[in-house]
């Protein structure tokens, strides 16, 4: 019998409310006890005197680009990079080669994270087939074989008769719709964010305009089928306020956001540098209050990183050639530290919860919290270890952050996965 | 990836320059204007310095200019462009200036449909670039030439009042320009539809006013600047092809609410009926032909500046 006992931490567990001081007990993969003061004879111990015991971290939005196009991240690397990053559980989105689109296509996702991943990997089906927009993809069946939602990121269904279908379709399943809101007519040919620095730049604008109204269309057909729909790394005001006053409404509509949307704006683009090149891509200094602003005060449900690896040569080109899409997992925490609870906009519960219960509920996964019986998932962090993100020492595959060289203060410390410690901050590592 | 010991003489674009650095270059540029009837001086300030110029999007006249420039100077050169080079055979862009990088050319002047592709580039190079035209971005030896040719005819370019007309949204000659001009402290109009009159381009630089009405733009304004309709880069959505003359056409009635000593200018190529009418480009206020000439005094300054050993 395997048996875990991390010990002296305070444990912040939104679900219960629970935030004291608390020794948390795993055996054989679940969590056997929650008490002060546990003693466990011969159980491995990790002490965390200093640090915040939470629920192991989720991550609802990444690509882990496996089947398909292995050079820029596997199941296997992809998840190495969300243990560093202090997750213990990650949803994959479909867009891979073959779009994951049947319930095929989703086995072998399950079975290859069961055989080469170090956190849990829950694939996201694709709403339609290939993600082309027309015909619906076998939802029901890829729920069978392990999809927890479904979504056609990155290429979003334009036909608003075919997302009512699918809307309705996967509400049938209990499945929640989650929707990259970018309308491709606005958007076409665009690089960045279409203000004053595309201007200056002369990279032709995405306007904040192609996400709004397609939030806006999400949220009518929500309310008209009565389906959840949640929107992926919103990035704009008006999409936030649209989010806001549906709620107020009662309609099914959840958000999650990036760290690199509230921590950086469109000015912080220098010397065409395709790190910062992502969709929705980084906004005006009044989109991101907004989403802080919306982080706080609850519009905003879960934090997600779009982890979307790619391989040195295709960023290293001409800057309007580059493919979108930045690294995210090893940053998150470092990130939400430094934005969010340093300067005092949320506290610690709420930052736990925005990795946690809110994406959890997002999607209606049964994890998110540490009670007892339940998956011994935990992550342990702190908000002192001061250390330097080199993306040359990524777990990832792909090198394409935004951060490399950053400074943070705090970030994960250990990442167990049922009761395993997957991961540990490098020894030795100044304190 | 190499130094970027030289990179720092770079010409990448007139935003990142300061007042001095222009005046250097054009008092020098100036110097190099062939005096009327002269015959062509052959120096040799740049003897034993090898030039590339690679034009990865069609030019005539900026590169015969820049050409013309160097050999004037006593250059070697070489000129490479898009067709026919290993960019088409799929090589990517960093690769192919690496690759001539190490032949250790001094500059490397380089044309890009590309917005941002020298900056970019110059982060990995260590020879120093002259942008020639960078996508939608920046072409600062045509603001360069064009302040040099407002020059010929004015005291200075402050409290000047400019028009500039057309597609601006896609346009590097109006960024340079704009840029240029509000440094020197001119009084800039833009003027176009609003499909390629974004309101951001009021933060561009200080002095800009927007209008999207050519009279109104001309009025007595003392230089006006067409832009090229740029059929290549324009959006089909931007603007209905056949009323844009009737619209946003330079015709001789708005001359007539100009300075009478205003001057027209064009980066060229002109289209005759599109941006402005074959009178007004044939007509004593058009200073078109001059902006080509001062185009290679000031390519030689440039070089000099970056390629010579001042």
């Amino acid at each position: 019998m395997s048996r875990l006992l991390i010990k002296n931490g305070r444990l912040i567990e939104p679900s219960s409310g629970i935030d004291e001081n608390r020794d948390v007990l795993i055996e054989d993969g679940r969590v056997a006890a929650i008490a002060p003061a546990i003693e466990a004879g011969d159980a491995e111990v990790l002490d965390a005197a200093g640090c915040i015991v939470a629920p192991g971290f989720i991550d609802i939005h990444v690509h882990l680009r496996e089947p398909g196009i292995e050079h820029a991240e596997t199941i296997e690397t992809g998840a190495r990079a969300a243990a560093a990053g202090g997750f213990t559980s990650v949803c994959c989105m479909p867009n891979t080669i073959p779009v994951n689109d049947s319930p095929t296509v989703t086995s072998f996702i399950v079975e290859r994270a069961r055989r080469s991943a170090i956190v849990n990997v829950f694939p996201i089906g694709a709403i339609t087939k290939g993600s082309e927009g027309e015909q619906l993809a076998e939802i029901g069946a890829m729920k069978e074989a392990g999809i927890v939602a479904i979504s056609d990121d990155g290429r979003p269904v334009m036909n608003s008769r075919v997302m009512r279908r699918a809307l309705e379709y996967a509400a049938s399943f209990g499945l929640t719709v989650i929707d990259h809101c970018e309308d491709l007519n606005l958007s076409m040919g665009g690089d960045i964010h279409e203000g004053i620095h595309s201007v200056r730049l002369g990279l032709r604008g995405i306007p904040g305009c192609s996400e709004d109204v397609m939030v806006a269309r999400d949220i009518i057909l929500s309310e008209a089928t009565g389906a959840p729909i949640h929107i992926a790394h919103i990035s704009t005001r008006n999409s936030i306020e649209m989010v806001r006053h549906a709620r107020r409404l009662g309609i099914r509509v959840t958000s999650e956001v990036t760290p690199h949307h509230f921590a950086l704006v469109d000015t912080d683009i220098h010397g065409y540098d395709s790190n910062f090149k992502m969709k929705p891509p980084l906004r005006a200094h009044i989109d991101k209050d907004a989403a802080l602003e919306g982080i706080i005060d609850g519009v905003i449900d879960a934090i997600a990183t779009d982890h979307a690896p790619h391989t040195g040569n295709m960023k290293m080109q001409e800057f309007e050639r580059c493919p979108f899409g930045v690294t995210g997992l090893e940053t998150a925490i470092g990130l939400t530290l430094e934005e969010l609870v340093h300067p005092g906009k949320i506290d610690l519960k709420r930052m736990v919860e925005l990795f946690t219960s809110g994406p959890a509920r997002v999607i209606g996964l049964d994890r998110g919290k540490l009670s007892v019986g339940g998956p011994g998932d935990v992550t342990v962090l702190n908000t002192s270890r001061k250390w330097v993100f080199d993306v040359n020492q990524t777990q990832s595959k792909s090198k394409n952050s935004p951060f490399h060289g950053h400074s943070f203060r705090g970030g994960p410390l250990a990442t167990i996965v049922a009761g395993k410690v997957v991961w540990q901050a490098p020894a030795g590592a100044p304190a | 990836m190499s130094s970027k010991s030289n990179a720092g003489k770079s010409l990448l674009g007139i935003e990142v320059l300061d007042r001095s650095e222009i005046e250097w270059i054009l008092e020098r540029g100036r110097r190099h204007k062939r005096k009327p009837g002269e015959a062509v001086k052959k120096l040799d300030t740049l003897r034993g310095k090898s030039i590339v110029n690679l034009f990865f999007e069609p030019s005539t006249r900026t590169k015969a200019s820049f050409e013309l420039a160097a050999k004037r100077l006593g250059a070697d050169t070489i000129s490479i462009s898009g067709e026919g080079s290993s960019l088409s055979k799929g090589e990517s862009l960093v690769d192919t200036l690496n690759t001539l990088a190490a032949m250790l050319p001094d500059t490397i002047v380089m044309r890009h449909s590309a917005s941002g592709a020298p900056q970019f580039l110059s982060r990995y190079l260590s020879t120093p670039i002259i942008n020639a035209g960078d996508g939608q971005h920046e072409h600062p030896t045509q603001a360069l030439l064009d302040a040099l040719t407002i020059l010929d005819r004015r005291k200075s370019l402050e409290n000047l009042r400019v028009a500039i007309i057309g597609d601006i949204s896609h346009s590097r000659v109006a960024r340079s320009n704009v840029h240029l001009l509000s440094k020197f402290g001119a009084e800039i109009v833009l003027c176009g539809p609003a499909t390629m009159l974004p309101p951001a381009l009021k933060q561009l630089a200080p002095g800009i006013t927007l209008t999207h009405n050519i009279v109104e733009a001309v009025t007595d304004a003392d230089v006006i600047m067409m832009l090229r309709v740029q059929l290549e880069r324009q959006n089909v959505l931007n603007f209905p092809k056949n009323e844009y003359f009737q619209f946003y056409g330079l015709q001789l009635m708005h001359l007539e609410r100009a300075r009478p000593d205003a001057i027209v200018m064009h980066p060229g190529p002109i289209n005759r009926g599109r941006e402005l009418s074959s009178e007004v480009a044939d007509s004593p206020r058009s200073v078109i032909l001059n902006q080509v000439e001062n185009g290679v005094a000031i390519r030689m300054a440039v070089l000099e500046r970056v390629c010579g050993d001042a």
